[in-house]
This record gives C-alpha cells, sequence and structure tokens, in this order.
C-alpha cells in the first residue's frame, strides 16, 4: 500500500447484461484487463475481497422503533469475522506470490461502513470501494449481491473472497449469489487455500469431514474459521489507512436498475426479542448425588433422554 | 401443477431426518393450495425411494438422474436443480438447513430468480404468501421475513426446529428425469474428501448435545464429554474458548461465530455461557449446565444447574444414565 490516492481503477460498465444482470457473453472475468493466467510477462493476479460490517458479537441488541431494525446507538461495529479471514488470505497470496497481485476491498454500507475498510486497508489491502446509496438500505442478499457483482465486473478480478458468513443476518449467500452471477467456480467454508498454476487448490468443509477441490480461475471462495490467523494491523498502517481515499459508487453510477427491487427481494416485517429463558432450578448435594437427581430429573420431569 | 417443492437430501444411504420434518409440515400447505407435495431428490437414491417418503405424506418424488450425480457436486447439483425448478415453476422450495444445502440452495435461488430465507426455524402460509421466521445476530433477535411476490421463495429450515408433524401415509407417484448437464457444467475436480467423524451424529441435527468450554483444561478433558454424548447416543460440542485453544476441532463449535443449534437436550460442561455462545444455542427445549463457578451466567438461563467440578459430575451422570437408558 504505497499511495495515499486510492489506485482503484475502474473500467467500463457492462453494454449488455446477460441472463443473471452481469454475465458478458459468457465471458468471467468482464472486459476489463484480459486474463492473463499462464502468461509470464503479464503475470498479475487481481484479488477483490467483499467485506462487511456488523455489531460487535458481544453487542447487547435493542429494536428500534419502527420494529424493523437494530438501535444503533451505543453498538459497536466490527468486520465480520469471516470477512477478516478473507482479507488476511488475500493478503497473504499477494505476499507469497508474484509482484503486481493487488487486493481491493468492496463494502456495500453506509458511511459507518469505511471504518471496515479502513480496518482491511491496515492490515494490507490495497484500495478500497464502497457501494451506497438509500435505496439499499433494505437490501436481501440477491440485490447485495447484484450491487458487488456490478462493482466486481468494473475492477476486473481473477480472484473474489468473501466471509462464508455474516455474523449479523446469518444468511451465507451473497458469496455463492454472486459466484453465480459471475458465471465462476465457488469453493465454500474453505480452510486452506493454495493458488497454483491457473487454478486454486481449495479445502472445503463439508459434512464430517473435508473436500479437496481445484477450482479453475477466475473463481470465488468463502472464508471459514480456521483458514489463518487475521493480523493485528499495526499503528503506522492505522494511521496510513486513514489517509486513503476510498472510492465511492452509486448504484446509478455502476448502471443498476432497483426499480422493482422491492417486489423480488426478501424483507424482514418485523424484529422481536426472543422469548427470555428463566433460571431454572439448581441441584444441590455431592457429585454422586447431583448427578444421580439430575439423570432422573432429565428422564422423569423433563422427558429428554 | 406448481407445487410444494423440498429438497430430499440423502446421507449414508437415507434420506435425512429433517427431509422428512419438512414434507410432513408442508403437508397443510400442499393441501390448503389443492397442489402436489413434491420431493426433489438428486443422484444415488435410497432404495424403494417412494415408500420410504410416504410416511411423511409426500404426492410425488421427482428423482433427478445423470452418471454425473451420483456423488454430490455444486456445479452438477445446481444446474439438475435449478432447470427443474425452471420447467416446474413451484411456489417454494425448501431445504434442512445442511452443509450442503448451504453450498446448493443460495446458487440455485440465484439461478431461479428466487428469494431465499436462510436457517429458518418457523413458517406461516396465509392468503397465498409464506413468512418465515430466523434468528438474526446470533439468535438475539428472530425476524419474521417476507419471501417477495416477484418469484419462486426458498427458505431452509434448522434441523430439529420445526419438528415432525404426524400426517396420514401417502402413495407416492416416482417420476424419473434424465439430467442432461450440458457439457462444461463440471470445471471444478474433487483431489480427494478428507472423513473425520463418519458415523457421527451430526451437531446441528442431534437430538441431545453434550459441550464442553473453558473448563475441559484441555483436549484430554472432552473425553468425560464424549462419553456422555455416546452413552446418550447425542453429539459433542464445544464453546468458542474450547475451539481457539486448540483442544477439539472448529467443527464442534456452537455459538454465533460456529454452529447454531436445536437440540431437546443440551448440556454444557464448563462452559460460562458468554453472549456469544448462547447465541447458538437458546432455542434448545432443555438446558443443563455443570459448572463449578456458582456465578457463571449461564446458570441465570438453564433448565438444570449443577454448581460443582465437572470431572466429578459428569461422569456420574455417564454411569446413571447408561443404567436408566438399560432398564428402558
Amino acid at each position: 500500500m504505497g499511495a495515499d490516492a486510492s489506485p482503484v481503477v475502474l473500467h467500463p460498465a457492462e453494454p449488455v447484461p446477460g441472463e443473471n444482470g452481469c454475465t458478458v457473453s459468457g465471458i468471467p472475468g468482464g472486459s476489463g484487463i484480459p486474463l492473463t493466467v499462464g502468461s509470464v510477462e503479464e503475470e498479475e493476479m487481481r484479488i477483490v475481497v467483499c467485506v462487511k460490517q456488523v455489531p460487535d458479537t458481544e453487542a447487547q441488541l435493542k429494536v428500534s422503533p419502527d420494529g424493523r431494525s437494530i438501535e444503533e446507538t451505543g453498538v459497536t461495529f466490527i468486520m465480520n469475522p469471516y470477512d477478516e479471514y478473507a482479507v488476511e488470505e488475500a493478503i497473504q497470496i499477494r505476499e507469497r506470490g508474484e509482484a503486481g497481485t493487488t487486493v481491493t476491498l468492496v463494502t456495500m454500507g453506509p458511511e459507518r461502513a469505511e471504518e471496515t475498510l479502513r480496518r482491511g486497508l491496515a492490515m494490507g489491502a490495497d484500495a478500497a470501494v464502497r457501494v451506497w446509496d438509500e435505496s439499499l438500505a433494505e437490501a436481501d442478499s440477491g440485490v447485495t449481491a447484484e450491487a458487488l457483482c456490478a462493482v466486481v465486473r468494473r475492477l476486473g478480478f481473477d480472484l473474489v473472497l468473501c466471509g462464508r458468513v455474516a455474523i449479523d443476518d446469518a444468511a451465507a449467500q451473497v458469496g455463492l449469489r454472486l459466484a453465480e452471477k459471475l458465471d465462476i467456480s465457488h469453493g465454500n467454508a474453505v480452510t486452506r487455500l493454495d493458488v497454483e498454476e491457473g487454478r486454486l487448490v481449495a479445502t472445503c468443509e463439508i459434512e464430517g469431514g473435508a473436500e479437496v477441490r481445484e477450482l479453475p480461475l477466475p473463481a470465488l471462495v468463502t472464508a471459514q474459521k480456521g483458514l489463518n490467523a487475521p493480523r493485528y494491523p499495526a499503528i503506522p498502517a492505522v494511521m496510513k489507512a486513514r489517509r486513503v481515499e476510498i472510492t465511492l459508487l452509486s448504484p446509478g453510477e455502476l448502471g443498476l436498475d432497483l426499480s422493482g427491487a422491492a417486489s423480488r427481494q426478501s424483507r424482514i416485517l418485523a424484529l422481536e426479542l426472543p422469548p427470555a429463558r428463566a433460571a431454572g432450578r439448581m441441584i444441590d448435594g455431592d457429585p454422586a448425588e447431583a448427578a444421580h437427581t439430575l439423570a432422573h430429573l432429565l428422564r422423569d420431569e423433563a422427558k429428554v433422554i | 401443477m406448481p407445487g410444494v417443492f423440498v429438497f430430499a437430501e440423502t446421507k449414508d444411504g437415507e434420506f435425512r431426518k429433517v427431509t422428512g420434518e419438512l414434507l410432513s409440515q408442508f403437508r397443510a400447505v400442499a393441501d390448503s393450495l389443492g397442489e402436489p407435495l413434491v420431493a426433489v431428490a438428486v443422484g444415488a437414491l435410497p432404495e424403494s425411494p417412494a415408500e420410504r417418503l410416504a410416511q411423511f405424506g409426500a404426492d410425488l418424488l421427482v428423482h433427478l438422474d445423470a452418471p454425473e450425480l451420483q456423488t454430490y457436486t455444486s456445479q452438477g447439483f445446481t444446474a439438475a436443480v435449478a432447470s427443474c425448478i425452471k420447467v416446474r415453476q413451484p411456489r417454494g422450495v425448501f431445504f434442512g438447513n445442511t452443509p450442503q444445502a448451504r453450498d446448493l440452495a443460495p446458487r440455485v435461488a440465484e439461478r431461479t430468480g428466487a428469494t431465499l430465507a436462510s436457517d429458518c426455524t418457523g413458517f406461516t402460509f396465509d392468503d397465498g404468501e409464506f413468512t418465515f421466521k430466523r434468528p438474526l445476530f446470533g439468535s438475539k433477535l428472530n425476524a419474521r421475513v417476507s419471501g417477495g411476490s416477484a418469484g419462486p421463495v426458498f427458505a431452509t429450515f434448522r434441523p430439529n426446529a420445526l419438528g415432525m408433524v404426524p400426517v396420514a401415509i401417502s402413495e407416492v407417484a416416482y417420476e424419473k428425469v434424465e439430467s442432461n448437464l450440458p457439457s462444461g457444467t463440471l470445471t471444478t475436480v474433487v483431489r480427494e474428501i478428507v472423513r473425520e467423524m463418519s458415523g457421527r451424529v451430526s451437531l446441528q441435527e442431534a437430538d441431545i448435545i453434550v459441550s464442553g468450554g473453558r473448563g475441559m483444561g484441555g483436549p484430554e478433558g472432552f473425553s468425560v464429554v464424549r462419553e456422555l454424548a455416546d452413552v446418550l447416543g447425542g453429539a459433542v460440542g464445544a464453546s468458542r474458548t474450547a475451539v481457539d485453544s486448540g483442544w477439539i476441532s472448529e467443527d464442534h463449535q456452537v455459538g454465533q461465530t460456529g454452529k447454531q443449534v436445536s437440540p431437546k437436550l443440551y448440556i454444557a460442561c464448563g462452559i460460562s455461557g458468554q453472549v456469544q455462545h448462547f447465541a447458538g444455542m437458546s432455542s434448545s427445549r432443555c438446558i443443563v449446565a455443570i459448572n463449578k463457578d456458582p456465578d457463571a451466567y449461564i446458570f441465570t438461563r438453564a433448565d438444570y444447574g449443577i454448581v460443582g467440578d465437572l470431572f466429578k459430575v459428569v461422569p456420574v451422570l455417564t454411569q446413571e444414565c447408561r443404567e436408566l437408558l438399560a432398564q428402558d
């Protein structure tokens, strides 16, 4: 991360949207810089990392008077923990790879989300883009993927990294919807990633184990816990990241038509606190007595064993 | 036709428990619409699959098959399921929230222009519209969400959350569809599959979970937890502290940054019960806490609590449960 000015280069908007709204002639990678995989003199890898700002896991949340959103006052926001793995992985790939690898962060979110971009810049990302206007305030996973897709296309990409899930809405959809829109393969819940000649080797968590997949580039990977240990940025890097200019784009500037989004997206009708659990019964006695009593209560009173 | 579709996932040669839950739960919706309840299954199926689904009230089993679909791949299954949905235009498509569905449902939804409500714990169907209940912020809040009105509505449901409802045994028609995957569909290659816990109960489908936290003190500590889980036919869970300390692998982690579970019995051993952890297990039917700290936060939310050394309490509990279960 050298310059204070953002090195974001955007390519022209795609003139002919395909079936999914942003596929152009079925050529992954977009119309930007031609893919250079396998070409030695033009070795370059463009990595785009999608990040999201979310309330801290320890935050106690309250529902706003509108009944459909959370009260933000007093809530600390952080980078989604799974996105931190994605950012870290991108930086590690750049550190061990050829010169010319770039890491660009993209987020969809209000102004406060720039703190999360700056966190990623301080970790070592090269540039950051935020897409936003009020028309995205209630975007569901599908519309979010649409907005991110438009940015990723304009940036050009060889590898897109996302967190496996965001801990706020826990939808775990945006990454895979984005892969679908970009018409590229994905590796989900990845715990190990290696870049080889023109392809990725990704260890994906599956039920009861793991699957090692080879993915042709370009590809999208969602990061699972265990992929790496995200670095804690040093103070000078944090200071420097504050001065980086973040590129702000509106859906209009990206050529997105969000009219009709209200009917094709899902919508939060109401948020409510779950019924409170009251403290139950404490079982006294020495360990043997207590365990004996508990086993009988579980069978005879709770009827769960 | 349109109909209500349930993705009939298989595991170890059987339909999953959550498939039965969903079919039985959506029977009433299909009846109210006067449309069929359809199970959609892909690739290798159990023997007599239609008969197996009759007990859950399905009307039709649509079997998407091709040589390339005998084992799960994202690309193959996405292509097969999406093309079936594009042709048949169901009102809703419902999945268990399993690792396979988490890989499959978002891409199929995107390809078919559907909304998708993830990891739901309830639903209603009124005036032709689905509304889903789903936990947000790691179960700190519940949301009611609409499915949108423009296209098909998808949802994945947390296993065990809906439960099975009794339905009349149905006659299940069987329809086999040869899925012709366009060449070039499969571009990824599976190099290797590493099995870690074959034969063990999956954490999210388990009726009983025994979890360990900081109080385990090390990886060896989990042996007492594992023994109790084995006796109860349950799965082993863990707190973030235990996972971050390297005492047990990440796929056991319960909490906001791990798995969200709803077993009928959750036994927390040596877990203080931070907000983060509660977020993953607060929808359990019965919570038991065993902790040596009488002020541990978990006691304020547990149905039964024992203050004591878990290494003394749990082995006795295991023995007591073994004896009680032997009597039944």
